[in-house]
């Protein structure tokens, strides 16, 4: 049943070995909209994102999982967009930076860390932002020593690490307690 | 990134056959296999996708014990009630590792099956016996911070990275395992291997098999236990080592005890001799100085991880005294106390 979602556009034939490499049909919801794609299997969610629909706020920092700046939520759950296959991730939900807010209609945490003066150059920012998100939906961390050890996999080479911390736990909408 | 065809099975079956090339590669959370896909260490030319797999339960054994599906996530086993409440020392294990975002996609069987960090196996430039059998090893003689202090062979010096089969190897888990001749139990002490002269192997896996779910044993630990890793920087590194201690206390007495050794080896690191040492005897620093020698008997540098010698005797004392205080280590405040 799997194997046939995902015959080859041009060789439908049913003997895996014989496949040739190709493209796949592959489906996802990106910041509320659908997507029918045809991807070959080596195209990293981070790729897709950035090279093929031109959502370039997810940034690529190490391409190794090592930085989090590629950090994006995959059916509500903050990932690193880079060690995952598109192909893998037929029929998710993904929201980069551009599906949690616009200018004007600033998502809290986008706030926040405006108000904090959260990042310096900011490449690591969107990584940021999507990893809190992710953060405070997951509901494990409550004190700021929680938050920076939940926030440990996205890298700041300016060291904004203070309030990035302040912006997380001021929408957390409560101090931390050290 | 190189090339390669795709499958997505739909069952244990048919991920069997897919998997049956000996050039075919599962692929579960990713966290690993599409790293070394990318540096060119990892060379499938099928890459089988098992995440649609039913094997992301968790559920009780009948008549004792917690079965831990392989596809279930780090995040999602470190946070399930019954594990946290039976087995806290795999929660804590778990969440000594990686971050919030590898967690997330990482599961239960990939983490035991991820591959070494040696700086050389990763260097596709350098020679390595575990990336190409018959190379040679660039870690011997070479920058070995992080290398292995235990069981290392004239062939590979690498460590096993992971902290949940530290945790695991404590706890004496069974890895259950599927393949063209059936189902079969593997006792974790018997998963990883040591490299010898074969050290492209990691664990005692045949070709083609899948791990299908990590089976925790009836005995809790649920109060006198600890996870202590050391490392570079306080969260997000490999351990340099760590200290895996469950114990269980009766009437004051050590009535059963485990320690395992991350970072130090090429597998978990046991000792029954060193476990039976404390067995009967009452807690005591005395105690625990001597089973720290038995576990770290033999244990030789490479130079550059010479201080791992009194560095993982140091931690060992100073786990057993956790452990036996009921003081776990915790995971987001570092310090040691």
């Amino acid at each position: 049943m799997s194997q046939a979602a995902l015959s080859l556009k041009d060789d439908p034939g049913p003997a895996l070995a014989s496949r040739p490499i190709g493209t796949l049909p592959v489906r996802l919801t990106i910041n509320g909209e659908d997507h029918a794609l045809d991807l070959e299997p080596w195209v990293t969610l981070l790729d897709l994102l950035r090279e093929r629909l031109h959502l370039t706020g997810t940034k690529k920092g190490c391409d190794h999982g090592q930085c989090g700046s590629c950090t994006v939520l995959v059916d509500g759950t903050r990932l690193n967009a880079c060690l995952k296959l598109a192909v893998s991730l037929d029929g998710s939900e993904v929201t980069t930076i551009e599906g949690l807010g616009q200018p004007g209609n600033l998502h809290p945490l986008q706030a926040a860390f405006i108000e904090h003066d959260a990042f310096q150059c900011g490449y690591c920012t969107p990584g940021q932002i999507c990893s809190a998100v992710g953060l405070i939906a997951e509901g494990h961390a409550h004190t700021r020593d929680e938050v920076r050890e939940q926030m440990s996999g996205n890298l700041c080479r300016c060291g904004a690490y203070t309030n990035i911390a302040d912006a997380i736990l001021d929408v957390m909408g409560q101090e931390g307690r050290e | 990134m190189i090339r390669f065809d795709y499958a997505r099975p739909a069952d244990v079956a048919e991920a069997l056959r897919d998997g049956a090339d000996a050039q075919a590669a599962y692929l579960a959370g990713g966290t690993n296999l599409v790293d070394l896909l990318k540096e060119n260490v990892a060379r499938p030319t099928r890459v089988v996708d098992i995440t649609r797999l039913p094997l992301s339960g968790i559920a009780e054994i009948e008549g004792g014990g917690l079965r831990l599906g392989a596809l279930a996530t780090n995040t999602r086993t470190a946070y399930d009630e019954r594990v946290q409440a039976d087995y806290p020392l795999l929660s804590s294990a778990i969440l000594a590792g990686a971050t919030a975002q590898l967690r997330n996609a990482a599961t239960n069987g990939g983490n035991i099956n991820q591959r070494t960090r040696c700086y050389y196996f990763y260097d596709v430039g350098t020679p390595c016996n575990k990336r190409s059998p018959g190379q040679g090893c660039a870690a011997i003689g070479g920058v070995t911070r992080i290398h292995a202090i235990l069981g290392a062979s004239h062939q590979c010096i690498a460590t096993h990275p992971s902290d949940m089969a530290v945790g695991l190897a404590a706890l004496e888990a069974q890895v259950r395992v599927a393949g063209p001749g059936g189902e079969r139990v593997i006792p974790f002490g018997d998963y990883h291997r040591l490299p010898g002269d074969e050290p492209w192997r990691d664990t005692t896996l045949q070709p083609g098999e899948l791990v299908t779910a990590i089976d925790l044993p009836p005995e809790t630990f649920p109060t006198h236990y600890t996870y202590l890793k050391l490392r570079d920087r306080l969260s997000y590194a490999f351990a340099l080592v760590s200290v895996a201690v469950a114990l269980r206390l009766e009437a004051g007495r050590i009535a059963e005890a485990r320690i395992a050794l991350g970072g130090v080896a090429h597998k978990p690191w046991r000792r029954p001799e060193a476990e039976a040492l404390l067995r009967g005897q009452e807690p005591a620093r005395d105690l625990f100085g001597a089973a720290a020698d038995a576990l770290l008997s033999g244990a030789k540098g490479q130079g550059a991880n010479d201080f791992k010698l009194p560095l993982a005797r140091k931690a060992i004392l100073r786990a057993l005294e956790q452990a036996a205080a009921g003081t776990p280590q915790s995971q987001t405040d570092k310090r040691i106390a």
